[in-house]
């Protein structure tokens, strides 16, 4: 059940507890998001126009929602004239099925994939991994857990559990047995396990025959497809292959080009705290000399249709993976994402995740009690969802939900372990001090270099995959064995 | 019944709350964000801001003249010692005039991939420039090339021409075909995953140099 919450996830009490025993974990994890709270403060504050774009987002969202369908068809018409090819799935295990089946068509046994959201939310790499495909994440951080046969600790820096001694050691035993070794005399310098990435990772690239993808925006009007990325693995996945998948959620898409200049600006402020990620791909079905013959576009619905039934609930759609609520709320800060039980943690992933894959599970009736409804994360989010209005709104459903049901409530459980949680209040201090400094207060300082790379987007975001039956490297081991 | 059908009936069903005779214009959307324009388009500041923001995301710049372009090429790319660049079909001839013949990779007939691995980088022009961010725009027009020409050779020279630099995206955006395939490059590829320490060029370009003109 690949569109399940995590199976065998503990509530949310449950998990966070045990994150917050992790000390290292949690003061990493607060580096690192006062890290790029700040970065996001002050490029936001360059722009003297930041709530009108904020406004322009927020209705450019509404009138696409209202009107899903219209700016759907007009969407899968444009891509179709333009040489790609649409496809429809009412839930993740029809989209994993359209994919494996387009990967057969083609002959090929592995694809290099750029991290996206909406693949790990259907769990595709399994499905994949069932079908015999082997799916190579190109994301550094990536690499580095899929090598170290482990699971991303958080969302911005997923490898944050490893240390650079550690990454070399695990990049020097596990290297050669996917492909190109790393050299026998690395060190432990950023620069020089980077550089083995890179080298390791090549080869895949460059004999890639498929590649799978994301998308950030899709284009009704044009037909346009849009790609936000920092290390370069997103471009050569889009570009290299001959066959180019990419699998999105029906909310992503927008209704003309112009559109883009409002999310463009939007995006990479608040998600990596730049003025522009260092890559961004946008194509438009298939060109004559340039990148994939074939081009296949699935569409997936995967619980979207019941977010956008609910009048209040539906704006959730609106959001574009930013991230930057989390990096402003106390509770993700101090539990991290694991907690959250689903690819879509912190405070989007409180009012997503019930929403998309409903509440009868006990994580998912937990999850909208998951806050303190502080209002930080609807302060910074670049299309203004009112993720505390969903919060109560979903309270209330989950409640009456529970009385109809008699089943024991989530909530009093929820709030016993928030205001635990939340039992150091200089933390929650600080963290709700720098939450309000990432409106428009403490903007103007002077400029820091950007912080690269792993927000860049939730294309390239990640948190907890469903845990994998086997590991990657037994899969591996096993499925190589039957070939040869 | 398809699931084409299956979720666009799901979806009318969600929208009942909208009304039959909406459309979507009747949902406002207010453009009061700046459409852009200061500085002007093409103008010193515009040249000048893109430099600084250029700057700041780690790539080299240097501003040239029409007189100083070749030359300025030329160093370039002996400085970075490349034995073979590519130039794309299109590449201005007066500005690959001080480069060695035997130092030009043409992509035609088509290089493999392979071949593009082998090369040390690429000389391209650019399609826009965005100086608010920092971005180069190419759009595989006439001295660009396939997008592939950009993003295996480890070394990128762009060469952008005063003209081309607007202030902002949305100025970028309109003077844009959507229907090419464009990418939009800010500095060289990077990363933060270890350790939180930044490492430029991952997967891109290590090196970004760029020449404006004007
Ligand atoms: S909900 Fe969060 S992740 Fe989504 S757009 Fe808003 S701030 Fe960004």
């Amino acid at each position: 059940m690949s569109d399940a919450a995590f199976l065998g996830m503990p509530s949310f009490p449950k998990a966070a507890r045990n994150a917050l025993a992790d000390t290292q974990l949690r003061r990493n994890l607060a580096h690192a998001t006062g890290t790029i709270r700040q970065k996001r403060a002050d490029v936001v504050g360059e722009l003297d126009d930041w709530e009108e774009l904020r406004e322009a987002g927020r209705a450019i969202k509404e009138r696409t929602l209202r009107h899903l369908d219209h700016y759907l068809l007009q969407l899968e018409e444009r891509v179709t004239a333009a040489g790609g090819q649409v496809h429809w799935a009412r839930d993740g295990e029809e989209a994993c099925r359209i994919v494996t089946d387009l990967i057969r068509a083609t002959g090929e046994r592995e694809v290099v994939k750029v991290k996206s959201m909406a693949t790990q939310e259907i769990g595709l790499n399994e499905a994949l991994a069932d079908a015999g495909i082997a799916a190579y994440e190109t994301d550094l951080a990536e690499l580095i857990v899929q090598l170290g046969e482990d699971h991303p600790s958080h969302i911005l820096v997923p490898a944050i559990h490893r240390n650079r001694a550690e990454i070399r050691e695990i990049f020097l035993r596990a290297m050669a047995e996917y492909g190109a070794a790393a050299p026998a005399d690395l060190g432990d310098d950023p620069r020089q396990l980077a550089e083995a990435a890179r080298q390791h990772l090549r080869e895949k690239f460059l004999r890639a025959k498929v590649g799978i993808s994301g998308a950030n925006f899709l284009v009704a009007d044009t037909g346009t497809a849009v790609v936000v990325e920092s290390e370069g693995n997103g471009r050569m996945c889009l570009t290299l292959p001959e066959t180019l998948i990419s699998v999105v959620g029906i909310e992503k898409t927008v209704p003309t080009w112009q559109d883009l200049e409002v999310f463009l600006q939007l995006l990479p402020r608040s998600s990596t705290g730049e003025r522009m990620n260092p890559y961004t791909s946008t194509w438009t079905g298939t060109a004559a000399d340039d990148g994939p013959r074939a081009f296949h576009l699935v569409l997936l619905d995967g619980g979207r249709t019941d977010t956008l039934a609910d009048p209040i609930g539906r704006q959730a759609l609106n959001c574009i993976r930013c991230s930057a609520c989390l990096n402003v709320c106390p509770v993700y800060e101090r539990v991290g994402g694991h907690a959250y039980g689903s690819v879509y943690p912190g405070p989007i992933g409180a009012i997503l995740g019930p929403q998309l894959r409903g509440t009868s599970s006990e994580v998912d009736r937990s999850l909208p009690f998951a806050s303190t409804l502080c209002g930080a994360c609807y302060d910074v989010c670049p299309v203004k969802i009112n993720i505390p209005e969903v919060l109560v709104h979903l309270r209330a459903r989950v409640v009456d939900e529970s009385r109809e049901r008699r089943m024991p409530t989530p909530e009093r459980l929820a709030m016993t372990a928030a205001r635990w949680v939340l039992s150091e209040p200089s933390r929650l201090g600080t963290a709700q001090r720098a939450a309000s400094a990432g409106g428009r207060l403490l903007s103007r300082r002077g400029r820091i270099g950007r912080l690269p790379g792993p927000l860049s987007a939730w294309t390239d975001a990640r948190d907890a995959p469903v845990p994998a039956e086997e590991s990657f490297r037994t899969w591996w081991r096993r499925t190589r064995d039957e070939r040869t | 019944m398809s699931a084409r059908e299956d979720v666009l009936s799901r979806i009318r069903r969600a929208l009942a709350d909208v009304g039959d005779t909406e459309a979507p214009a009747d949902v406002p959307v207010p453009r009061h964000y700046s459409p852009g324009g200061t500085p002007p388009a093409g103008s010193q500041e515009a040249v000048k801001l893109l430099a600084e923001r250029l700057a700041d995301y780690g790539a080299a710049v240097q501003r040239v003249t029409a007189e100083t372009v070749a030359t300025a090429v030329a160093r370039a790319i002996a400085v970075r010692g490349g034995d073979c660049v590519v130039v794309p079909r299109g590449f201005p001839r007066e500005w690959q005039a001080g480069l060695a013949p035997e130092r030009v990779l043409s992509d035609a007939p088509r290089l493999s991939v392979h071949e593009l691995d082998r090369a040390d980088g690429v000389v391209t022009t650019a399609a826009a420039a965005i100086a608010g961010t920092g971005t180069l725009v190419l759009d595989g027009g006439p001295g660009q090339g396939r997008r592939a020409l950009t993003l295996v050779p480890d070394y990128h020279l762009c060469v952008v021409r005063a003209e081309q630099v607007v202030a902002s995206v949305p100025e970028a955006l309109a003077r844009l075909d959507p229907l090419r395939p464009l990418t939009f490059v800010s500095g060289p590829s990077a990363t933060s995953d270890i350790e939180l320490d930044r490492v430029e060029g991952v997967h891109g370009p290590r090196t970004l140099e760029v020449l404006l003109i004007g």
